[in-house]
């Protein structure tokens, strides 16, 4: 069987949504932290709803909507999502209040709206849409394990269409213990040269990803994402990788293009470092976090610019990092890692 | 893909018990676990009454050996995971490809409740530890850790039908040849953040549940969590003792009405029921016991009787929600129920369903009041719903 990308949204910090052209109008940030640019709800959603929802909801119901209309589906047979933090600013509007008010008169609308499943809930019920509805909530590893449960789902003939998201916001409250935590530089940077110098810290980001995945061969498909691997711990992430082209019967030699999931800090780039040095040698090699900031569900960014590369046959001078002879990618290969524990391999191949 | 799942082991601990042996024993005695609040630090303590597991989290984490600063969330996870994986005694287990995928609903919260004090009065206090795993995946990862499954893992959040969905997703990954044995479940502890959550909406009962009596007024929150161990067909050839039950059916879908109310004909838990009927290749009439979502909410178990009536008219098979022990462990009650169910195969057994007086006026059944033994059980269908529409049914056969 194999897995076509039928259409695919992203709202990201950049101009990602809705915009005809490709990366060519880059938006640099000074600071650590990258807020998704808004589009306009009121075309997707009623206006007396967009006052009640959160950020990450509106952002969520959006994409998903216009990957529908971009796929031509009304109906999809299953909606899955993944994010790690979930409906980040409900939950911090709920706790708030009970800390603040102590418990009494608390008003439920944030408490409601707080529950991971809401981004695909919300879809579901705009639809109307009685179909399979999942969420997924492991850290580094949402996205793709919403994109293993659609796969998996398509290899079961439940259905042939399913819409697949990647959703997460940061909110002030998480920024600031993110930031404690010690996750983001201390110093202000420019996004654009996130990779220049690097240091301890990343720049911290949000956005949604959506792709309609089909089991049908289409000319409209975008591409096909022929595999996908999460890793956990690997002893050594060059042998997985090999591993994993393996069983696709390629080698290193056979991607045109590697997108990593460079983030600037010391410690968290070591490994690409490693690989750049060995197995990616040769290779042609990309980075995008420098467009839309480190978050847990990244990847599903990553993804869209693949598909991207794929569908409109350049790859954006902005995001390449070592040109080996790249003309238009037929083979591209994602490699990402959430705090060296969490890795994950996505193997995109033009239709 | 391969054909049938079969559960190998469980594990569980709630308000009525700390293990299978003590549940089996709480049942039988009619013993329910709900009481005054002790470890929540709430303005609700002696109005509310909840189910609470009876161990602190100093007695938790000695018997997990876990430390006892992490989450309730995940040493309770742990104490019902480790049974469960015990309990299967998989020969070889290191040598299989592994999983451990989990559900929960607020994660971390219990500590990110003491952290949030601190840090609103000062967005520069507040111990950074108790916040650090307030993530639903940190849940699963400290256990995962602990058991030694690093092959895959994962954790589904759906609201109240969380571990039910995780449950169904691990058995999917054996079906896809993913993986060998997957321990599947889910965890919950009582928080502030949901008893004040269920409050504002206000179906909290202030006496002790009443699972579909014609007088419910809400659900009790309880805590605790429940695993399966699910294996292969190739991996219960190799177990020394033979399978509990395999998994038969299993659906997902969506009420699409409203975020927390269910519909009134219960649209989403109609098509679960009939979904996983239908996965399963049987008829309603094959379902020797259902164990009901039954909150005790006036909404739910009107919908839930509703869509019963619905697929069952006109013979009902015996039903009883177990909530009316354990009060509703929210993101754990799936995989709590889970292993109700496969227990009530196991032993031929039938649980009551506690204080039922009056039947609902919309249907024409009510559930089992008394604990019946000896009872020849095939097939259990296992229900559970919840916010976002999200409604999943789960069918446990005999092998």
């Amino acid at each position: 069987m194999k897995v076509y990308i039928r259409a695919s949204t992203c709202i990201s910090p950049q101009n990602t949504f809705n915009n005809d052209g490709f990366l060519d109008d880059i938006i640099e940030y000074t600071g650590s932290r990258l807020k998704a640019i808004e589009p306009d709800y009121k075309q997707f959603i009623d206006p007396k709803q967009i006052r009640r929802m959160s950020h990450v909801i509106k952002m969520g119901v959006a994409a998903a909507k216009q990957c529908l209309t971009d796929a031509e589906v009304t109906m999809p047979g299953a909606i899955i999502t993944g994010t790690a933090f979930g409906c980040m600013e409900d939950t911090v509007t709920f706790l708030t209040r009970i800390v603040e008010q102590q418990e009494e008169l608390l008003p439920p609308t944030a408490f409601i709206q707080s529950t991971h499943n809401t981004v695909a809930a919300q879809i579901a019920l705009m639809l109307k849409c009685h179909n399979y509805n999942n969420t997924f909530v492991h850290k580094g590893i949402s996205f793709e394990s919403a994109l293993i449960d659609a796969i998996m789902l398509l290899n079961e003939k439940e259905t042939d269409n399913i819409l697949v998201g990647g959703t997460e916001e940061m909110v002030d409250t998480s920024f600031k213990i993110l930031t404690r935590l010690g996750l983001y530089k201390r110093q202000p940077i420019s996004n654009l040269s996130l990779f220049a110098d690097e240091s301890k810290g990343t720049i911290g980001g949000e956005g949604v990803g959506f792709f309609l995945l089909s089991n049908k061969f289409s000319t409209d498909n975008l591409a096909e994402l022929t595999g996908l691997k999460t890793l956990y711990k690997p002893k050594s992430i060059e042998d997985s990788i090999t591993n994993f082209l393996e069983s696709h019967k390629l080698t290193i030699d056979d991607i045109h293009l590697v997108i990593t999931g460079k983030n600037g800090d010391t410690r968290n780039d070591e490994v690409y470092h490693h690989l750049s040095d060995s197995l990616f040698k040769n290779s042609s090699l990309a980075n995008y976090k420098h467009l839309c900031g480190e978050y847990p569900v990244s990847s599903s960014f990553a993804l869209w610019l693949a598909v991207n590369i794929m569908k409109k046959g350049v790859t954006p001078e902005v995001i390449i990092e070592q040109n080996n002879n790249i003309s238009s990618p037929k083979k591209v290969l994602i490699y990402n890692h959430y705090q060296n524990k969490y890795h994950s391999l996505m193997l995109i191949s033009a239709i | 893909m391969s054909s049938s799942v079969y559960v190998a082991g469980v594990g569980v601990i709630s308000a009525i018990g700390n293990n299978v042996a003590e549940h089996l024993a709480s049942f039988e005695q009619e013993k329910a676990g709900m009481g005054d609040i002790t470890l929540l630090n709430t303005i609700h303590k002696h109005k509310l009454p909840v189910a609470e597991v009876k161990l602190s989290d100093d007695e938790l984490a000695k018997m997990t050996g876990l430390s006892s600063t992490i989450s309730r969330t995940a040493l309770l996870s742990m104490i019902a995971a480790q049974e469960a994986l015990a309990d299967a005694a998989i020969p070889d287990f290191h040598a299989l490809r592994t999983g451990f995928v989990s559900a929960n609903s607020v994660g971390g919260m219990d500590k990110s409740e003491d952290f949030f004090v601190e840090f609103l009065a000062d967005n520069n206090k507040g111990k950074l530890r108790n916040v650090f795993d307030h993530e639903c995946g940190s849940m699963t990862e400290i256990v995962a850790d602990k058991l030694g499954v690093s092959d895959f893992m994962t954790t589904l959040s759906t609201a109240c039908s969380s571990s039910a969905n995780a449950i169904f997703y691990a058995a999917r990954l054996i079906k896809n040849d993913v993986l060998d044995v997957v321990i599947a479940g889910g965890t919950d502890a009582l928080t502030k953040f949901t008893l004040n959550g269920f409050n504002t909406l206000m179906i909290l009962d202030k006496e002790f549940c009443k699972p579909f009596d014609e007088h419910r007024e809400g659900l009790n929150l309880g805590e605790g969590s429940g695993y399966v161990v699910l294996v292969s067909g190739k991996v219960a050839k190799t177990l020394s003792k033979s399978p509990y039950c395999k998994l038969s059916g299993y659906n997902n879908s969506n009420d699409a009405y409203h975020q927390t109310a269910s519909s009134p004909d219960g649209t989403g838990s109609y098509l679960a029921m009939q979904g996983a009927l239908k996965k399963s290749g049987l008829e309603p009439a094959d379902i020797d016991y259902i164990n009901l979502h039954g909150t005790g909410t006036p909404n739910n178990d009107s919908a839930e009787g509703t869509a019963i009536k619905r697929l069952f008219n006109p013979a009902y098979p015996p039903m009883s929600s177990t909530k009316s022990y354990t009060g509703h462990t929210l993101g754990a009650s799936g995989g709590i129920e889970a292993v109700f169910s496969v227990l009530a195969i196991k032993h031929g057994i039938i649980y009551p369903n506690l204080r039922f007086e009056t039947r609902m006026e919309e249907v024409p059944f009510e559930p089992e009041k008394k604990f019946l033994k000896g009872q020849d059980i095939k097939h259990v269908m296992s229900n559970s719903f919840g916010f976002g529409g999200n409604c999943t049914s789960l069918i446990f056969s005999s092998i």
